[in-house]
């Protein structure tokens, strides 16, 4: 049921597209485990502290440009950087059809 | 994320039950379909054993606590139960993540936008052929199929993800392409490609189910081109027979150590065919909480961890990889469940259950199905 998100081959995400989660995919933070979840069809991903923060901005209304932004921010961290690590992540999710865009 | 393997962690002991992830609810035995491959058990549950409504609920609450994240509400057909709404709701409010697992036949609409108002995540619809003739033949219902393609046109309309599930074997694995072509058409997401386990009435009907070894290979490869082709459309999840690999696969993750099974009445299995193994014995969440029977119910320690393993598994290094493959397969063949799968490439009669499979699966069999019957 768990599994890390495949290597990204997938094309990087435009600044401007809007990832959204697709209903049946959702953020659940176990009690138990004391964890953070990504639930979808048939898995349950664990996320470490940097997937939780940028599925934590994954709003549906904030575009991938706005993201970056937000979590170069929040962390204090380069925007480039931040922009190549979310934009694996969410490449991996997309290809999964974990997230969407719009 | 992380997937590290757990044994990397030193104070890892495989003897300890970890919290379970996922529960499988078989809500009901009852359904119109009456598949030859079926994986109830034979001897089948009434409606009048079945856990009520408020008992389902107080075991999602349960499992929840325990750290369960995901309910696959199963069966039977778990539309045969008029009060399904009401069940989802209650896995709702436990907060769990709900998967509706049906054949379609006897969902109604209006049953189907309940569902979707209260919440529900995801619906895995099985798939018993490509087209009516054959879908109706094997699933023994005439209708079945065209009530399927109604019911897949709701979820694609509700926006709740859908999963086509294809049960495959002698009969219908030659038409595997028209299988993904139909997920396609369907509007899934994902297909997920089942060879039939042989248990229960699957065991039974083995002599018309058994693909031959030539067919398997074809398949393999149709899976694999499709899944680069419809990548981005299709996820195709595809596994090998197990007859047919070197080694078992880790059978449900491990005995007791990521998904229980709870039965119409109550019964708390490892795995949906553990009631196979007769030598064994099965709380009841009637009697038991179970968090309880999760972790020291013997049903579960039988066989959790390594310490029952004989050899050569004992010494493997795959032992925590595989934990030994099933249990179920084993006590099949060998009428000792703590005995090595046959599945593996080490086990003494690995060649003897290859030949077997393949000798079903190689003549002209008989083709006529002994259909479930409750
Ligand atoms: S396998 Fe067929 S008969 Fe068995 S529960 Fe599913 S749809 Fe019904
Ligand atoms: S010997 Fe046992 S542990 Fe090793 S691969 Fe075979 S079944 Fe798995």
């Amino acid at each position: 049921m768990t599994g890390a998100a495949p290597a990204a081959e997938a094309p990087p995400i435009d600044g401007s597209a809007r990832p959204f989660l697709p209903r049946g995919v959702r953020l659940k933070f176990c009690e138990v485990r004391k964890s953070w979840f990504l639930l979808a069809p048939e898995r349950a991903l664990k996320l470490d502290q940097t997937g939780v923060a940028v599925l934590q901005a994954v709003d549906g209304e904030r575009d991938f440009d706005a993201i970056t932004a937000h979590l170069a921010a929040a962390f204090n961290a380069p925007h480039d950087r931040i922009a190549a690590d979310a934009g694996r992540f969410l490449a991996a999710l997309i290809a999964r059809r974990m997230v969407e865009t719009a | 994320m992380n997937d590290q393997s757990p044994i990397a962690r030193p104070e890892f002991d495989p003897q300890a039950a970890p919290a379970p992830m996922a529960m499988l609810a078989e809500l009901t035995h009852r359904c119109p379909l009456k598949c030859p491959y079926c994986s109830n058990p034979l001897d089948l549950a009434r409606r009048s054993e079945e856990l009520t409504t408020e008992e389902w609920v107080r075991v999602f609450h349960e499992a929840a606590r325990m750290g369960v994240l995901q309910l696959h509400l199963s069966g039977g057909e778990p539309a045969a139960r008029r009060d399904l709404p009401d069940i989802l709701t209650g896995a709702v409010e436990a907060g769990l993540y709900s998967n509706l697992i049906t054949s379609g036949v006897g969902l109604t609409e209006k049953t189907y936008a309940e569902l979707v108002a209260r919440g529900l995540d995801h619906v895995q619809l099985s798939i018993q052929g490509t087209d009516a003739e054959t879908a109706d033949r094997i699933g023994g219902y005439r209708g079945g199929f065209d009530a399927k393609l109604r019911v897949a046109e709701w979820i694609g309309a509700s926006g709740v993800p859908l999963t086509v599930n294809a049960v495959m074997h002698r009969q219908n694995l030659d038409r595997l392409e028209q299988t993904i072509e139909l997920a396609v058409r369907l509007g899934a997401r994902r297909l997920e490609i089942a060879h039939t386990q042989y248990h229960g009435w699957a065991y039974r009907n083995r002599a018309a189910l058994m693909p031959t070894a030539a067919q398997v290979k074809r398949a393999g490869e149709i899976a694999r081109e499709a899944a680069v082709r419809l990548k981005n459309v299709l996820v195709i999840d595809y596994v090998t027979p197990d007859h047919l690999a070197t080694y078992p696969k880790p059978c449900m993750g491990g005995w007791g150590r990521v998904g229980l099974n709870v039965t119409p009445t109550g019964k708390v299995l490892p795995c949906h065919a553990a009631e196979t193994i007769t030598a064994l014995s099965f709380d009841n969440v009637r009697d038991r909480p179970l968090a309880e029977i999760w972790e020291r119910g013997e049903a579960f320690t039988a066989y959790r961890g390594v310490d029952w393993m004989p050899d050569p598994c004992k010494s493997c290094d795959r032992r925590f990889k595989d934990w030994g493959g099933c249990r179920c397969q084993a006590f099949a063949w060998n009428g000792d469940a703590a005995t090595v799968d046959p599945a593996c490439s080490k086990a003494p009669n690995h060649a003897q259950m290859r030949e077997a499979a393949l000798a079903e699966g190689g003549e002209a069999h008989q083709d006529a199905f002994d259909y479930r019957v409750m």
